[in-house]
């Protein structure tokens, strides 16, 4: 590459600025800095100390932490992108990287978008234009009829023609209502009624398309590069087709059991494809394929994807680096012949979510951070580090791990021995996750679809298991020497460096010291009694099994490691305790244990909780059990909710009498009979925002539910009245608005649900299937009044 | 333990160590070492008893409450994990006949709390209710003379219900009863040393006095109560019916009465606000003596069972158990050919330095010439002094009368008596006649006092006793004009013999309080390094001696 590396083609890109964050935003860096080229960064206030902020060579805040305000702001970064003389822009993914507004933004003030001209992201950014003209440059498209003639006998004959099996799906349709398949043509009528009959109930609208139905169906995309000169290249395939939430979550390349005619067929399709819209820079041509590797074009990205480092793992390239030589009118820096495949790479995501919780984004605070070192076949990429924050305003993505090895099994090796050394504290990853997943038989053998996680769910998402005494004696231990090491820790800055008193030997005299430890092993709180041996050892026992254990706690790079001996097996683990929590990760697995909070320390935070009953998460009220004047005691049920598909039963937090109970489905601008004061000061913010909303549907508008967030935003599930009666059980329309509070004012942060459709914050995650989790997930947020003290 | 490399190590200066390498085949190694062993495992069997308190039906009643045994309140208020040098287990050991009274009914010793060593006093109220036997006075008014000699902040961990009536006249009047507790927390505090009280049961009557006499106080609520007179009192004096808890509950007294400072929700939450007292008492401890880093001895400690063994009179070497007791087994010997049933010389136990006396033997004149010459040096260096008694007494003889045997002892007792460097005793095999006061026995205030369970203490032996009074009796029938015969003699000297002996064990010594505890053999060392650790928390005191009869 060397011959590359002094000057770039027509133009001479010497800084750019990079409109993006995070991890991609360090990406677009590292290869910056590589071929000496300046790098900018852009953040919000949320951003100030991120890592991306750190590593570049000037950085500017464009504002409040919404991306609306910051990332999406097109105007603010084209103003840094002229104070600081970039040449370029970089978009990285999401954010702006797709928006053709910003692209002919660039064109006009003479900045380069690294990206695709303005014309090949308009193209592919609509699906019908899209596949029309893939259809017409002969690249195979999944076929369908989109019509308005709705009659049985056009559909049936549009059906006949696509093929069987065909899929009758409601035009308004989503989250799988009003959708059907039809295996043959005996069926379709039948199929097509039923369809149409649900559709009605839900949308108020039987309009129906037919598709080509692909039976559990493959992700496979292929990365192709253009050049302002007409060339276009492809860089082989990668399968994504492992999906939750619709978003990819492991990604290889190449795909698993395709063969080499089959992948030039996808290489040559894809460059047909971008061929056709003269494309320009990376781009992604998305194709679904059948189990018998029949494939046709879904759309096409034209960014770089998250998931680019497998492609260049593989074909040991780097495609920001081919990004910035095309954006400066150079030619592919190689031919296709000169594009070799070789080897096998994964890539996992690491996002901040809980698996076990339907995969809820979190967020929070890296309270640990440790990875498996990087090597050239190893990497991480990531734009967080320990300490820092997993934001609520942007993507819950925490890094992305890619492995590559000589082969698929051995890269397959590799990546769930770099997954168990990805450990991270503070808030719930899927890392254990991705262990289940790329340790399933199924997945090793490279029978992969999209259907894949639902199928497989049983296996994916063992029930838990109490912990094994084994491991909780390690983790008493652990928690003894970090004792320990605050005692020595103390000895050595006194003057009083070797008194006995000052070890931790826990020596009594004529007795043997044996002290009663508490854990907590999930909700269940295990007695370990352990006996301090004269030797160092310790005697731990768990009900009525003893324990030899023995071991020691030391550093291996920034992260502190305990051995421990336990009936002579050694086992080393890594080691982090925080507040009431010990974490160790072992080879095989980690275990998280809790310590029991001193009535003394918990008290304090309970005092408020006391007062009433509080939803263990967001969901509906199903059935309440009380009324007023009810005596309860301790633990009787209140109330039942449904959420994430299952009852939770509420229950007294003490004895008493009710007093009132109060579900807040209030009406527009309604009055809120509570008294708790922090929430009624947002419900007024909420019946602002509800005014404005309702001024442009000039209609009443029902809240159903509404959740935080956090201490600063808001979700709220609207609908409107009519629909409400028309059904009760689950209301299918209906609205999500985000909002967000300063000092109980809104901001103008509240969006539309054309809006919020149209929100790059989370690319991949049309309203369609918010709302959908929403009507699961959300909360009719219960107040339930003070159980008054008996 | 980290081995830290010795300071001024230079090449040559390394001091010789003493000990040898036991023949640990022989007949007698192995029948001492089990014989010791044998008296060891009956020691932590008792201890173990001793543990349980006041027995499993008392104790379940005191958890059932939501209590913590006042071991287990001990063990959460020192720092986790470290050690406890607890006092005086066996105080109370078949005193009162058919009444047992474990360790007294009170919990003593020394542990780290906050990282500040401190004096623990804790009632166990599994035991009699906690209430005071003149045992537990004794006890309790120990514990804080030892707080007060070292200069030890002192926590009580109150839990009792007071003087035990039937036994009032042996509690109460005396200087040295129950009233002497709350003059000693007065003296001590006006000395700076820092009292402490935690009510966590009750506290009657003169008990009331604990946490009203105390710099700051601590109560658990709705669980520790203070009154002068409790209900049935108030109920018999005024006719007033009135709850414990309304009496003198927490509530009470840290709302309205301010006799507690503090109010905690439970037994933890109380110690927990302990450590947090001694936290603000700023007080850090200033050794005034060099410190080395501390090594483990050449030797197992365990060897001193197969060395020593239970038969007083087979003679052991003594330089044999200093070298299991001493850092890196070095012991710098003074005057080693001079005087030598008087082993003296100079090491270090966990980097303190100590200057230590031993007995190979019976004491003539120029070893107790040479005990007061080492310990005048000790006294002028301000190097706390370590003896290890294991005396049958001073010569006795026309001609060690005649060398003014008598008057270089009295050299040696005076210097024992006046020396105000920290002294530990450990009665290591015999302590008798006035050997005990050469080698500082009780009545000379050592700031600690240990026994082994071989060890025996009284005027002299019970063979020696019973010979003496055969002796007296035959002389006495002989002015008769009678003669003793062999069985009577015999019949003469059995319960003299036998009542010696039980007078002499140490666990007679121990249950009244004559020393501060029974040790393992092979917890010498620990026990040493920790009394020694406690006994520098007290400024030094310039020695002066009195006349020295020459």
């Amino acid at each position: 590459f060397v011959k590359w590396a002094s000057t770039i083609g027509g133009h001479n890109i010497r800084k750019i600025l990079i409109a993006n964050r995070g991890e991609i935003a360090c990406r677009v860096m590292r290869t910056a800095k590589k071929m000496g080229v300046k790098s900018v960064a852009v953040y919000s206030e949320a951003d100030r100390n991120s890592m991306h902020v750190a590593m570049a060579d000037e950085a500017y805040c464009i504002g409040p932490a919404p991306s609306q305000q910051s990332y999406l702001a097109m105007q603010k970064i084209m103003q840094v992108a002229k104070v600081s003389a970039a040449q370029a822009i970089h978009p990285g993914y999401g954010f702006l990287s797709e928006n053709t507004e910003f692209a002919e933004l660039c064109k006009q003030e003479g900045i380069i978008f690294i990206g695709p001209p303005s014309s090949a992201i308009r193209d592919m950014g609509i699906k019908s234009t899209s596949k029309a003209i893939m259809s017409a440059a002969g690249v195979p498209v999944v076929e369908g009829y989109h019509g308005e003639d709705q009659s049985d006998e056009c559909l049936k004959e549009h059906a006949k023609r696509i093929g069987y099996p065909v899929m009758i799906k409601a035009v308004r349709g989503g989250g799988g209502k009003g959708m059907r398949i039809a295996h043959s043509e005996k069926e379709f009528l039948d199929q097509l009624e039923s369809a149409r009959r649900e559709a009605k109930k839900a949308f108020n609208d039987d309009a129906m398309l037919i598709e080509k139905f692909v039976d559990n169906p493959r992700h496979v995309e292929v990365q192709v590069f253009g050049d302002q000169h007409g060339n276009a290249v492809y860089l082989f395939e990668r399968d994504c087709s492992v999906q939750r939430r619709h978003q990819k979550i492991i990604e290889e390349a190449p795909g698993p059991g395709i063969n080499p005619e089959v992948r030039k067929r996808l290489g040559e399709a894809a460059v047909k494809a971008a061929k056709a819209v003269n494309y320009v820079g990376a781009g992604t041509v998305e194709f679904i394929m059948d189990s018998q590797h029949n494939f046709y074009f879904m759309e096409m990205n034209t960014r770089l994807q998250v998931e680019h480092p497998v492609t260049e793992m593989i074909t040991g390239t780097d495609l920001v680096e081919w990004q910035l030589r095309v954006a400066a009118g150079e030619k592919i820096p190689l031919m296709q012949e000169e594009i070799l495949l070789r080897g096998h790479a994964f890539e996992a995501r690491i996002y901040a979510e809980d698996p076990n919780n339907n995969f809820m984004p979190g967020a929070g605070p890296l309270l640990h951070l440790s990875t498996p070192p990087p090597d050239s076949f190893t990497r991480i990429e990531t734009g967080v580090r320990q300490g820092d924050e997993v934001s609520v305003h942007y993507d819950p993505m925490i890094a992305k791990l890619v492995v590559w090895a000589e082969d698929r099994q051995a890269a397959l090796r590799k990546l769930r021995y770099s997954l168990r050394q990805y450990n991270i504290v503070g808030l719930s990853t899927n890392i254990d996750f991705l262990l289940s997943l790329s340790g399933h038989p199924q997945f090793e053998a490279g029978i992969v679809h999209t259907n894949f996680i639902p199928q497989h769910h049983d296996e994916l998402f063992p029930t838990k298991k109490a912990t094994p005494p084994e491991v909780l004696c390690q983790a008493a231990l652990g928690l003894i020497l970090k004792e320990k090491m605050l005692t020595n820790a103390f000895r050595d800055q006194s003057n009083d460096k070797f008194s006995p008193f000052a070890s931790s030997t826990g020596r009594r005299i004529n007795m043997c010291y044996t002290r009663r430890l508490s854990l907590l092993d999930g909700e269940s709180i295990v007695d370990v009694a352990v006996s301090y041996n004269q030797e160092g050892s310790y005697n731990m026992q768990i009900q009525d099994k003893t324990y030899l254990i023995s071991g020691e706690i030391f550093n291996e790079g920034d992260s502190v490691y305990l051995r421990s001996s336990v009936n002579g097996t050694v086992c080393k683990s890594k080691l982090v305790i925080l507040d009431n929590t010990i974490y160790l990760f072992f080879p095989e697995g980690s275990a998280q244990i809790g310590l029991p909070v001193p009535k003394y320390l918990s008290a304090v935070s309970s005092v408020g909780m006391q007062s009433g009953a509080v939803a263990p998460m967001t969901g509906t009220v199903e059935k309440v059990f009380v009324k007023a004047g009810d005596k309860v005691q301790i633990g009787d049920p209140l109330m039942v909710m449904i959420a994430m598909k299952m009852e939770h039963t509420i229950r007294a937090p003490k004895a008493g009498v009710i007093r009132k109970t109060t579900i807040c489905r209030s009406h527009l601008g309604g009055s809120n009979p509570d008294t708790h004061n922090g929430f009624h000061c947002r419900i007024r913010a909420l019946a602002e925002l509800l005014r404005k909303i309702a001024g442009g549907l000039s209609q009443r508008v029902v809240v159903m539910a509404m959740s935080y967030l956090d201490e600063m935003a808001f979700q709220v599930w609207l609908c409107l009245p009519a629909m409400v009666h028309m059904d009760q059980a689950g209301v299918q329309c209906s609205w999500l608005y985000t909002g967000r509070f300063q000092k109980h004012a809104l901001q103008e942060d509240s969006r539309t649900p054309a809006q919020l459709d149209a929100s790059q914050d989370r690319p991949d995650f049309p309203l369609q299937i918010l709302l959908e989790l929403l009507t699961l997930h959300l909360s009719l947020t219960l107040i339930f009044s003070e159980v008054r003290k008996k | 333990m980290r081995r830290a490399p010795p300071a001024r190590a230079y090449h040559g200066e390394a001091v010789a160590a003493v000990g040898s390498r036991p023949d640990a085949g022989s007949a007698l190694y192995q029948e001492n070492y089990e014989r010791m062993k044998a008296l060891v495992t009956r020691l932590q069997e008792q201890a173990e008893k001793i543990r349980s308190g006041g027995g499993e039906k008392a104790r379940k009643l005191h958890t059932s409450r939501g209590k913590l045994l006042p071991r287990e309140r001990i063990d959460r208020l020192i720092d986790p994990g470290s050690p406890f040098l607890e006092f005086s287990q066996f105080a109370g050991y078949r005193l009162y006949g058919n009444e047992e009274v474990p360790a007294g009914g009170i919990i003593t010793g020394i542990g780290r709390v906050s990282g500040v060593e401190c004096m623990i006093v804790a009632n166990d109220a599994t035991v009699k209710g906690g209430t005071y036997y003149p045992i537990t006075v004794k006890k309790h008014l120990r514990a804080q003379e030892i707080a007060m000699q070292n200069h030890l902040p002192c926590l009580y961990l109150v839990d009792s219900g007071g003087a035990n009536l039937p036994r009032q006249a042996e509690v109460f009047p005396d200087r040295d009863h129950f009233g002497r507790i709350f003059y000693n927390q007065a003296v001590m505090s006006s000395q700076g040393i820092p009292q402490i009280a935690v009510v966590m049961g009750s506290c009657t009557a003169g008990g009331a006095y604990v946490p009203a006499m105390a710099d700051e106080s601590i109560i658990v609520g709705k669980q520790g109560t203070i009154f002068l007179g409790g209900p049935p009192l108030v109920k018999a004096a005024t006719g007033e019916e009135v709850s414990a808890e309304d009496l003198g509950g927490a509530d009470l007294h840290c709302r309205k009465s301010g006799v507690t400072d503090h109010y905690a929700l439970d037994d933890d939450h109380a110690l927990h606000l302990a450590r947090k007292a001694v936290r603000r008492l700023n007080l850090q401890k200033k050794v005034d003596v060099t410190i080395e880093p501390s090594e483990e001895p050449l030797f197992p400690a365990d060897e001193i069972y197969g060395i020593v063994g239970d038969q007083l009179k087979r003679n052991f070497d003594v330089k044999e158990v200093i070298a299991r007791i001493v850092d890196g087994s070095k012991f710098d010997e003074f005057k080693a050919l001079y005087g030598d049933t008087l082993i003296t010389g100079f090491a270090r136990i966990f980097g303190y330095p100590v200057g230590i006396i031993g007995n190979n033997g019976v004491l003539f004149s120029e070893s107790a010439k040479k005990g007061t010459h080492f310990i005048q040096l000790c006294c002028q260096r301000n190097i706390p002094i370590v003896f290890l008694q294991n005396i049958t007494g001073f010569m006795v003889g026309r001609e060690y009368e005649a060398e003014g045997i008598a008057k270089d002892g009295a050299k040696m007792v005076t210097a024992v008596a006046c020396a105000s460097v920290p002294k530990i005793t450990v009665i290591i095999g015999g302590s008798y006649g006035a050997g005990n006061y050469g080698m500082c026995g009780r009545a000379y205030s050592p700031r600690f006092l240990y026994v082994w369970p071989n060890a025996r203490i009284s005027v002299m032996g019970g063979e020696q006793a019973a010979t003496v009074l055969a002796t007296i009796a035959k002389d006495q029938k002989a002015r008769e004009g009678q003669q003793l015969s062999e069985a009577d003699e015999a019949a003469l000297k059995e319960p003299i013999i036998r009542r010696f002996e039980e007078e002499g064990n140490p666990y007679y010594s121990s249950a009244r309080l004559w020393d501060d505890g029974i040790i393992d053999p092979a917890d010498t060392r620990l026990v040493l390094g920790l009394s020694l650790s406690a006994a520098l928390n007290a400024p030094t005191k310039k020695t002066e001696f009195g006349v020295f009869r020459m």
